[in-house]
């Protein structure tokens, strides 16, 4: 984030890998691989009949994610991210492999696994308080328990005072911790969350990643989050999955060596550094530069038609 | 800047209002002056004083030319002139007239006893659209929203029903006599038949619309079968479902006409030919326009009330 800031500084840490665990960062991961394996992913296969024959979406794809881990999943567009958490949501079907939820096969959509979409997934036609009472419901609980535990979750989430509006009065932000809380309410096993702050603004992006952290940290909860934002990935993970497109396969399972707590001050820290120069090499290699280099071309050889004054210029 | 917001928001609301007074003021405007503005249109002539013609006699409507003509050959020949004033023909009475018509209508006892009065006329009418409207809503509604959630049903009742909607409704009249008398019964399978088969395909294209997200969103939160469909669909489609059944029940009320003249002519239907038959056009406007204020008048209180059932759909507002 800061690297145009001092351009000394990469020379000076140069050293520094994205491999480098201080050591209670090492301590920490071998507790986290202790824990017990929430989600496992054994060869995971996704193949789509579509008008140009067979597609491969994901191939071979395995991980595991263990207890209160915080793992996010990134790689460039067509790299069957979005597939590989509907799969494990249940939302769609996978042609070869295994996905295990504490050791047991996935099979359809289920109240143990909740997500947070990307667009806005609230019930327009229920309040903020009915939303989050949904699952409950549907699960058989009373209403009158269903809606304390709705209460409960919007304190949570800090939604208390707008327990009685409509969805649509809420602003984006507020409507995904609406839908973290709906999904939370469930008590789920692990929370897939599909690129959940993608369509908000910058700054409103910042505060929810923050909060999500302290949600995360204060819960007993494990969460998959996928996301095409570097920044992102490194502040919220414990590791990233990195896949590649056409078919999308695991690159790389990275361990961030940025130490916890988290906070934005990190981002200009050495490690979240190297961390992200890695993710960038890994995700625009250098043999794609001249596939590259050519569109670019393509785009500056274009010829420009002027339809404005001549005289008339903006730079 | 929130009053400011609001004022505007008055203001929007009265142009809106004017507007609309105005889309119904600009064709009466133009339906009074044909009718009051002697020099535009009026194509005959309204005898007065008939003179030395024959067969002119005082209160007959004659063609303006052939008036122009007996008063040109009275004028030659010496004898007395026809008097007259310029008129329209008996098919477009003026507009009091029908003002008039729409009072004394209500309170005109039939020309024979036993004859419905209007009031019961539009009632009788009322009762058929509600029959009507109910029984196609009962099957279409659900089946709409079914063969729209479930593709492999919206595949097997489509292309039929695609079909037999190009089928005229009043084409069936002769068989619905046929199978179901010549009272009451065969009006509503009019309607029935000019209603179901839109009624699905619409209410099946509403469903289909719905955001996959959200369906997605209940099974992960553990909605499944047919919960998804009472839970999720139906009230996630509600408000356009709603505005669907508004503008088919304007569809319905098209139909009337056309099913009340099968077997028995009867309700409104009724009303306008016998009145069309007494050459009484002012009356025959009258129930027309009848007709026009409650299908229009129904559906704004529709409206009103979907803002209410519905407050979570901000185009509710807009319709």
């Amino acid at each position: 984030m800061s690297q145009e800031k001092d351009p000394s500084m990469p020379e000076a840490q140069a050293e520094i890998s994205y491999l480098d665990q201080s050591a209670a960062v090492r301590e920490r991961f071998q507790q986290i691989r202790q824990r017990e394996v929430i989600l496992e992913v054994k060869n995971l296969g996704k193949r789509y009949a579509g008008s140009h024959g067979e597609t491969e979406a994901l191939r071979n794809v395995s991980f595991k994610v263990h207890r209160r881990e915080l793992v996010c999943v990134i790689g460039p567009s067509g790299c069957g991210k979005s597939t590989l958490i509907r799969i494990l949501a249940g939302l769609e079907a996978h042609s070869s492999g295994d996905v295990l939820l504490d050791g047991l096969p996935v099979n359809g959509p289920g109240r143990e696994r909740g997500m947070v979409f990307q667009g806005y997934s609230l019930f327009p036609w229920l309040t903020v308080k009915r939303n989050v009472m949904f699952g409950p419901e549907m699960s058989g609980h009373p209403r009158s328990t269903a809606e304390t535990m709705a209460d409960q979750w919007l304190d949570l989430v800090g939604l208390s005072a707008f327990a009685d509006h409509w969805p649509h009065q809420l602003s984006g932000g507020m409507r995904q911790r609406v839908a973290i809380a709906r999904a939370l309410v469930n008590e789920p096993r692990i929370l897939l969350m599909d690129e959940p702050f993608g369509a908000l603004d910058a700054q409103t992006r910042a505060k929810m990643q923050s909060h999500l952290l302290d949600i995360w940290k204060n819960l007993d909860i494990t969460v998959l989050f996928i996301t095409h934002d570097l920044d992102e990935a490194i502040y919220l993970a414990d590791r990233i999955l990195v896949l590649k497109a056409h078919p999308g396969e695991v690159q790389e399972l990275i361990e961030v060596a940025v130490p916890r707590p988290r906070a934005p001050a990190q981002f200009g820290s050495a490690q979240f550094r190297a961390t992200k120069a890695r993710l960038e090499a890994l995700i625009h290699p250098l043999h794609t530069a001249p596939l590259a280099a050519q569109e670019d071309d393509g785009m500056e050889n274009r010829p420009m038609i002027r339809l404005t004054n001549v005289a008339d210029n903006v730079e | 800047m929130k009053k400011s917001n609001r004022s505007r928001s008055v203001s929007a609301q009265q142009r809106r209002l004017i507007l609309g007074a105005a889309s119904f003021l600009l064709p009466v405007l133009l339906w009074c002056m044909v009718s009051y503005v002697p020099f535009i249109w009026h194509p005959k002539v309204l005898i007065q004083q008939p003179g030395a013609v024959d067969y002119f006699q005082s209160g007959m409507l004659v063609d303006r030319s052939d008036f122009d003509q007996q008063r040109l050959s009275m004028q030659q020949q010496g004898r007395a002139l026809p008097q007259g004033e310029p008129a329209n023909p008996i098919y477009l009475p003026a507009p009091h007239k029908v003002a008039l018509a729409l009072y004394t209508g209500f309170v005109t006892p039939p020309q024979q006893d036993g004859d419905p009065w209007l009031h019961q006329s539009l009632w009788h009418s009322i009762q058929i659209i509600f029959w009507g409207f109910l029984i196609s809503s009962l099957i279409g509604v659900p089946l709409g929203i079914l063969a729209g959630t479930y593709a492999s049903l919206g595949r097997l009742s489509e292309p039929f029903i695609e079909f037999f909607r190009y089928l005229p409704a009043p084409a069936f009249g002769a068989l619905a006599v046929a199978i179901l008398g010549i009272y009451d019964g065969p009006k509503i399978a009019i309607i029935v038949i000019g209603t179901l088969f839109q009624q699905v395909l619409i209410i099946a294209n509403t469903t289909r619309k719905l955001e996959t997200t959200i369906i997605e969103a209940a099974r992960t939160l553990g909605t499944r079968g047919l919960r998804l469909v009472t839970r999720v669909v139906l009230p996630g489609i509600l408000p356009d479902l709603y505005r669907d059944q508004r503008i088919l029940l304007g569809w319905a009320w098209t139909y009337l006409i056309v099913a009340e003249l099968i077997g028995t002519s009867s309700g409104i239907t009724w009303f306008i030919t016998q009145q069309a038959r007494y050459q009484h056009f002012e009356n025959v406007y009258a129930a027309i326009i009848i007709i026009g204020i409650i299908g229009y008048g129904s559906d704004l209180l529709f409206a009103l009330l979907g803002q209410r059932l519905f407050p979570w759909d901000r185009s509710q507002e807009r319709s």
